[in-house]
Parts: structure tokens; sequence; C-alpha cells
């Protein structure tokens, strides 16, 4: 049971609080309203609670599916929930106490050392929320910084991740411009023609929604620093095994949806905002972090630092509101890094490059042209022979999601689908997936 | 700045990912590419293409589970010790929840799937929204912030955006001067003003100050219920219909919602929005520092406003909602932190309403008798029964100068994680002490027995206490040291 005390326990804990009954404890309290009827449901053994959860889980149960668009399936090592869900690590709070939290804070201390190898960037925090709010307060960040109000963004960014960033800033006295990227990459014509003193920011997400990489990135970036912009860089973590990382092209700020290290998809979330940024930034970054010091006996020790930037100290000052963050998030993807070692990611990489490239390359056989002409990752976007959405509800009755249909995002993209490849996908696997898309079609 | 570590220190506790890697190790053999080869040379210029790999560490699987392993030995946590953080409810997280949010139909669920796919999790979405509603006398909820945070951020949004819809510009947020850090900091993000609201010497709602800051430039009075204080403010309902009379709302941070669960419901009292953290009250584990969920709820004039999706019944079918006119927008990428929310709906189910009422009374039955077990050391303590935590001051009963972070530091040594101290701040050297409903009384006696023990080494042998902890896998640390020369990462693997 969840409550230990006996039925005497609690008479001889009232006794020592020197009360004859527990309502004389509630003194103050508004008595007409107490204990209302919640209309509950009456509560379940664990027995009863796995049976019927089970029963909701089996609901939607599918065989296959190529819909990434942001959230993105891929093979988790047992190790990673495994030592993640140790109670010690998983039921521990925010580590406050460092002399009893250095599991928490070492992993963290690691934690930011990966995702700064991972971008090619100076220094990272303790993690986000999401991808989403990562970028948001990066943008917020960029415009604190600057003193600029404009925040770039092509149309090429995650239309979510869009709308997350206009909530955030919509009162800040910043704002946002959308740069229309009809071939599917922004164009250096484009960022030129928008550029200007007020310009805080680019934002860059690489590969971008449509999966193309963005193949002026070194240009735009160049571009938007000789304006006096920051640049923010937006990454899909398993590509950059293989693709230029923000470092690599003198991003400010990189960020990513940590997601694919290592978290499952869960209907999106909890998910891991990965962010970092350039050493002269550090003290104007969001949320924890972790540095290294000494005990009073000469030992290595970690401890949350550089707390001036946060609202339990700054309060209205902070520079984000952020207090919990993703913790366990980022120490599950802290193990998945780990087991993954430098040639892992390479590998990992390689194996999405390999199968979403014989996936389109199946596809086009089929009568699925692509859409773009660029270099891509594991994601693409196809032309369909019929309605998207058709295609998608007829592949549902086979129990196979086949993408995203890019219509309701763009309104002259409505005949255009957005498939993903990961590694888990066996040749088998993507042959069947080019069958059942052709026999849709017919 | 030298942000990286450049040199080893002498001592070390365990040692680096980093450092335990070798060249040409590997953890996880990943499967071999079985489709026709493709080229990444020949399809990604030069340009784009990774020039140098990260240098992450190379280890094997033992090696890798043997360091996390480690690693975890070296926390306190609720699974291990008394944990009686105030304010942060660390109660016990059940382990079917983890297991259940783990079975592979929810662990693979795409956030985007059409709703036709994703009729049990929608359905498990929809219920807790309603119960949340029911438990908290509210008329809608949105599951989607991550955190309490960013459901403060929520919340005023939303109020924001009501008062504008009805034309009025209300720059103000009155808070009280014993709120949490997040509430300013989330006004602030909100691009209003927060006014600090002087609290009386008991800790409670000063009345006259509340009223001469009340006025048509007032969106909204922040309260934390009951207060970071451990206190329920008893003019509760007096205060709600000031806020309403000045045409402001009345906001509830749901922080300390563990002690009126299934007593008092929140919407009964006046309050308009509140937030609720679901890895306190709703046992959701709280991850070292997260994940957790801010779900926010709101009374019916204020729904419309509510952050999109929002989930609904319709003829049968869950749907996700995306168009409504007057929505804040979207907080999170996708739908918040389902995990969290499925391992809250879980924790319901288990409870069911006498469930749920038996744990309020016993965290608020808890942390009484903490208190008045402590009455003894702390003859100053306020009289009268608290809430669901106690919070005592440490200045005057320890000897020789012992300041609270000592006692908090030499109660690791006795085995307890310290209580959240020097919070709120307007009470000097405060220590605040939230039991829960899970320890045991013979815990909690051991917890205060600690104490008297630590006022009597204060008294006999005060540098014990000054230099605790003494036990711990490191002693104290050098924060100083940590803010003037950050290293915030490690040395790189040289390859």
């Amino acid at each position: 049971m969840f409550i230990p005390h006996t039925r005497d326990q609690r008479e001889e804990m009232l006794k020592t609080i020197g009360v004859r009954t527990f309502d004389d404890l509630l003194a103050g309290l508004p008595l007409s309203l107490l204990r209302p009827n919640l209309d509950l449901p009456a509560s379940m053994s664990e027995m009863e609670l796995v049976r019927h959860m089970e029963e909701l889980a089996s609901r939607d149960h599918l065989a296959q599916s190529y819909l990434g668009a942001g959230a993105y399936e891929h093979f988790i090592p047992t190790s990673v929930w495994a030592l993640a869900l140790r109670g010690e690590f998983s039921t521990a709070y925010t580590p406050y106490q460092a002399e009893a939290s250095q599991g928490t804070l070492q992993s963290i201390f690691e934690f930011q050392t990966l995702v700064c190898e991972l971008f090619g960037m100076d220094v990272a925090n303790a993690s986000m929320y999401d991808g989403a709010s990562a970028a948001a307060e990066a943008c917020l960040m960029a415009h604190k910084h600057t003193g600029r109000p404009v925040a770039l963004i092509p149309d090429t960014v995650h239309p979510q991740t869009r709308q997350v960033i206009e909530t955030y800033l919509v009162h800040s006295g910043a704002r946002i411009r959308i740069l229309p990227c009809p071939d599917g990459v922004l164009t250096v014509e484009t960022l030129k023609k928008h550029l200007t003193a007020e310009t805080a920011a680019l934002l860059i997400q690489n590969p971008n929604f449509f999966g193309c990489l963005e193949s002026n990135i070194h240009e735009l970036s160049k571009l938007a620093h000789g304006a006096g912009a920051l640049v923010i860089a937006s990454s899909a973590p398993v590509a950059l095994g293989m693709i230029s990382p923000p470092g690599e092209y003198d991003a400010d700020i990189a960020l990513a949806e940590g997601q694919p290290l290592g978290l499952p998809l869960g209907y999106g979330g909890p998910y891991l905002g990965l962010f970092a940024c350039k050493t002269e930034l550090v003290r104007k970054m969001p949320s924890r972090i972790v540095g290294q010091t000494v005990d009073r006996d000469g030992r290595r020790a970690f401890v949350l630092t550089l707390q001036a930037r946060e609202q339990h100290i700054r309060r209205e000052k902070a520079t984000s509101n952020i207090c919990t963050n993703q913790a366990l998030c980022a120490l599950a993807s802290t193990i998945h890094m780990a087991l993954l070692g430098k040639e892992g990611l390479r590998e990992l990489a390689n194996l999405n490059f390999q199968k979403a490239h014989y996936a389109a390359s199946l596809l086009k056989k089929r009568g699925f042209a692509p859409v773009f002409d660029h270099p891509y990752f594991n994601e693409f976007a196809v032309t369909c022979p019929i309605a998207p959405e058709i295609l998608v509800e007829k592949l549902a009755a086979k129990r196979t999601l086949a993408g995203l249909p890019l219509g309701p995002y763009f309104s002259d993209r409505k005949n255009q689908l957005l498939v993903c490849v990961t590694e888990i996908k066996t040749k088998a696997d993507i042959d069947a997936f080019g069958d059942l898309l052709e026999a849709a079609c017919r | 700045m030298p942000l990286t570590s450049t040199s080893s220190p002498e001592k070390i506790v365990e040692s680096l990912l980093f450092e335990k890697s070798i060249p040409g190790r590997r953890g996880v053999p990943l499967p071999a590419v079985d489709v026709p080869h493709t080229s990444p040379e020949a399809h990604i210029p030069e340009a784009l293409r990774r020039k140098t790999p990260a240098r992450w560490p190379e280890l094997s699987e033992p090696q890798v589970v043997r360091h996390f392993t480690r690693l975890s030995q070296l926390n306190y946590s609720i699974d291990t010790h008394f944990y009686p953080l105030g304010s942060c409810t660390m109660k016990h997280n059940p382990k079917v929840n983890d297991r259940i949010a783990l079975l592979p139909d929810f662990a693979g669920l795409h956030p985007l799937r059409p709703h036709g796919l994703s009729q049990g999790i929608l359905e498990i979405l929809f219920e807790l929204e309603r119960w949340l509603c029911r438990i908290c006398g509210m008329d809608a909820f949105t599951l989607q912030p991550s955190a309490g945070a960013q459901g403060e951020l929520t919340g005023i949004l939303v109020a924001r955006a009501y008062h504008e819809s009805r034309g009025q510009k209300r720059p103000l947020v009155l808070i009280p001067d014993s709120a949490h850090g997040t509430n300013p900091a989330s006004v602030a993000v909100a691009g209003l003003t927060a006014v600090t609201l002087k609290s009386t010497p008991d800790g409670k709602v000063d009345l006259e100050e509340l009223k001469s800051h009340l006025s048509d430039k007032a969106a909204l009075v922040m309260m934390t219920v009951p207060s970071t204080l451990g206190i329920f403010e008893p003019r509760i309902q007096e205060i709600a219909s000031l806020v309403h009379q000045a045409g402001a709302l009345l906001y509830m941070d749901g922080a300390n919602m563990n002690a009126l669960v299934g007593l008092l419901r929140p919407g009964d009292i006046g309050v308009d929005i509140l937030h609720l953290n679901l890895h306190k009250t709703f046992s959701t584990p709280h991850g070292g520092g997260g994940p957790g969920a801010g779900p926010v709820g709101v009374k019916k004039p204020l729904e419309q406003f509510l952050p999109v999706p929002r989930v609904a019944l319709e003829n049968g079918v869950y749907r996700r909602q995306f168009d409504r006119a007057k929505t804040i927008g979207r907080v999170h990428g996708f739908q918040g932190n389902v995990g969290v929310l499925i391992r809250a709906y879980c924790y319901l189910r288990l409870q069911g309403q006498e469930g749920l009422r038996d744990i309020g009374e016993s965290a608020i039955l808890a942390a009484n008798y903490v208190k008045a077990k402590l009455a003894k050391f702390f003859p100053k303590m306020a009289p009268g029964p608290c809430m669901h935590e106690v919070v005592v001051s440490g200045k005057g009963p320890f000897g020789n100068g012992v300041r609270t972070l000592d006692v908090a530091k030499r109660l690791l040594d006795y085995g307890f994680y310290a209580p959240t101290i020097y919070f709120p701040q307007i009470v000097p050297e405060a220590l605040m002490i939230e039991p829960t409903e899970n320890e045991t009384k013979e815990t909690l006696d051991a917890f205060v027995e600690a104490m008297g023990k630590i006022i009597e080494e204060s008294r006999l042998q005060p540098d014990l206490v000054k230099n605790a902890p003494h036990t711990t896998p490191v002693r104290r640390l050098d924060e100083v040291r940590a803010a003037r020369e950050p290293v915030l990462r490690a040395k790189p693997v040289e390859s």
C-alpha cells in the first residue's frame, strides 16, 4: 500500500500532535467545501491496472511506420533504460545537495561534453524541455544579446517549432519573419533580401523539415554574421554522424531535438532539448549547467554552477523561467551516446543514409518521384500518384504508416508525402512497403 | 575563460567516460547494411559532410553498465533515503507506472499519427484531463506544458489573452514574497511586470498590501496554496473576491497541491487558473531534475485561450483539435511529456477517490507530527497546525554559529537527504521539511532524533557539524571556484 501508517499509529501521531481528530488539523479551511465527491473511478490493483493499460496500448498497434517529421524511430539498446530507470537516478531530485548527488551531477557533466562534441560547440547546458522550446529560448537569447528584434526563420523549419517560437516571442519585443523557400532550401538571395540591421538571428534547421540538407549553409552563416546577426542551428543528432555540425559553419547557438538519442517516440514526449553555444554567450544561456570543482579534500567533484543566470536567484531578471528540465532523458541519451561511441555514431548515420536512399530509389521506380533535388539524410518528400491522405488511410488498414502528408502544413504541397527510413527497417521491410504503396495506387 | 578541464585532479571518485575510453572499443553492435550501397560522397558535397568526428568515448557495453551503475550509487534518492525536500513532494514513484509507460505500443506511438491510430492514448489524455478537472474544480485542462514553470508561462499567457480579448491592458502581476522564483521569471517571459507583495510576519497575505496594489492595471494575483510556509491562507475566499472585484484573475501555483487533493478543490475557493506539478503531487519520478509535467487548469471563460492541440471526443472518436481562433498557440513541439502523463493516469487509477483522500490526509498528518516533535527544539515555531510541510528557522537552536547549511550537510551523514534550505526567503535560515504520506512513523522519529543530535553536536562539537558531511562520496565543494573558473566540459578523447 501507498501509506504506511496503521490505525494505531495514526492515533498515536494525533496524540503527539495534541489534537483529538484529524479534522482539528484543518482549522482555517472552509469546512463546507471539504471532501467533495470527485466522481473518480474506483481504485485498481496493480494487476488490474496492467491489464487495463495493455488493452489501451494494444488498440493502436502498428506493424511499420515511415513517419518522421521531427520524431524518429531508432533502436534503443536495452541497457539505456535498464540503467536510467535505476531508482537512484529516477527518484532523485535536482542535485541541490551536491555531496549526495554526484551520480546525477557527473552524468550531466558527461552529457554536456557529449553534446559539445556532437555539435562542435564550446559549451552546453543540462537540457531543455524539447527541441521546439530550445529553439524558442535560442531566439529570445539572440534578441537579448543583440538588442535587435527580428528572428529570420525559413519555412523549412518544422512548422510546430515555428509555432512554439511564436508563443514564446509574442510579448518579448521580438518577432519572427518567415522566409519562403519554394525550392525546399533557403537560398542566399532570399536571405540577402531579408537581412537588415534589425536581424537578431537566423535560425536554420539542417537537415530541414523536408529532409533536405540546407546546401548553402556555410554561405548563409557568413552572410548572417556579416549583418551582425547570430546564427542558430537546429540539427538532427543522428545525422551529425555524417553531415557538417553547427560548429563547422560557425553557429553561435546550436540546438536539437534529442529524442533520437535513446528516447522512445512516446506520442511526443518526454523528449530532450539539446542546447549549446559559444563560450562568450554562456552567461546568457538558459537552464542548469554543471561545472567541475573540488571538495575540501581535493577530490574532483561536480556542482550546479553559474546559477546567477537562473530564476531561483535572479527571479524576474533571470535568463529564462526554466527550472525543472529533462534530466532523466538527458541521462538516457548520455548512456545511449556512450554505448554508440565515436564509431557507432558514424555507422548509425551511414545505416540511416543507406536505407533511406535505397527506399527513395525504390519508391521512384514505383511512381513516387522525389520532390526535391537536394542532398538528404534519412527523410525525403515524394510526389504521390494519388492523394497522400488516401494513401495513408489505405496503408493504415494494413497497420502501416506511410508518412506525413504535407498538404495540411503547406497549401502548395497537397500531393506530397514526407517519408522517413531509419536503421530499423530491413531491405525486406522496405520492399514490402514499396509493394503496399504501389498496390494502394491501383 | 577555460571551460574545459585541462589537468587531471589528484583524487577521483569515479573516472569520466572519456577517461575510460580506448580507441577501437565498441559498445553496441549495429546490423550490417543489407541494401545496395549508395556512396555518401557521391550524394553529399564535401562542404556539407562532417570533417572531424564527434570525439565520443569508445567503451564496451559492460564498461558502460558498470560506469552508470556506480554513478547511480553516488546519489541519494527516494528509493534509498528519506528525502524531505520541501515543496518538492518527494513521494514514492510506483514502479508499475514506469513499466506501463514503456510498453512497446505506448513507447512506439508517433506524435503525428492520425487520430484513428491513436485512440488508446487519446482516451488516456482525455480522461486524465477530466479527472484533473474534477480534482481541482476546474472546467478545462491542458496537459501540454512540460513542467511547472512552463505551466506558469502558459497560465499567464492565457490570462493576458483573456484580458486583451476584453480590450483591457493589465501589465501587472502581484506575487507574494514567499513565492517560487519561477513565478516572477515566468511573468517576465510573458512580457508583464511582477510586483512583490510583502507578507505578514506569520507568512500570510497582507490584505492591506494586496488592496493597495489591486487596480485596473493588475492582470493576475499568483498565490501558492498552501503557501511555501506550509500554511493554508484562511482568507483565501476573501482574497479571491477582492481580486475578482478588481477585474483581475486568481492564479494558483499548485506546487503544494498534495495537501489538498481529495480534501478541497481550488476551483471552489475562487481560483481561476492553476498549474499542477505531476512530478510532485501525482507521483511521477523527478528523474534527477525532470522530466516533469505542468498541466494547467482553467475556468470556462478561459478555455478558449488554452494551447493547441486540444483533445476532444466527437461521436465516440477521440480527436486532436488544432483550429481554435483564440488559442495562445503551442508551448510544446508535440503534445507534451506524454510518458509522464501516462504515469499520472496510472497513479489516479491505482488510488481512486478514497486513496487520494487518504494520501492528502496522511501527508498533512505526517507534517504535523514532525512539527509537533520538532517543537521542543524550535520553541519559536509558529503555533497551530500546518499543511503538508513545516518550515522552521535555523536561527536560534543551533549553537556556535552553526548555520542551516551546516545542518543540511550534517543530515546527509545521518542518512537523510536535506530539507529545502534558505527558502522561503522570508524566513531567516529556513529549513522546509516535507515528509509526504509515504514515510513510516519510524523514519519520521529517526529524522527528528537526528535533528536533536545535531543541535547537541552544534553545542558540544560544532566543528563536526560545520565540516559535515563526512560520510558522503565527496565532502563540501568549492562552489566559488566552480563559478569563478568554470569548467563545464571534460577534456575530449584524443585519437
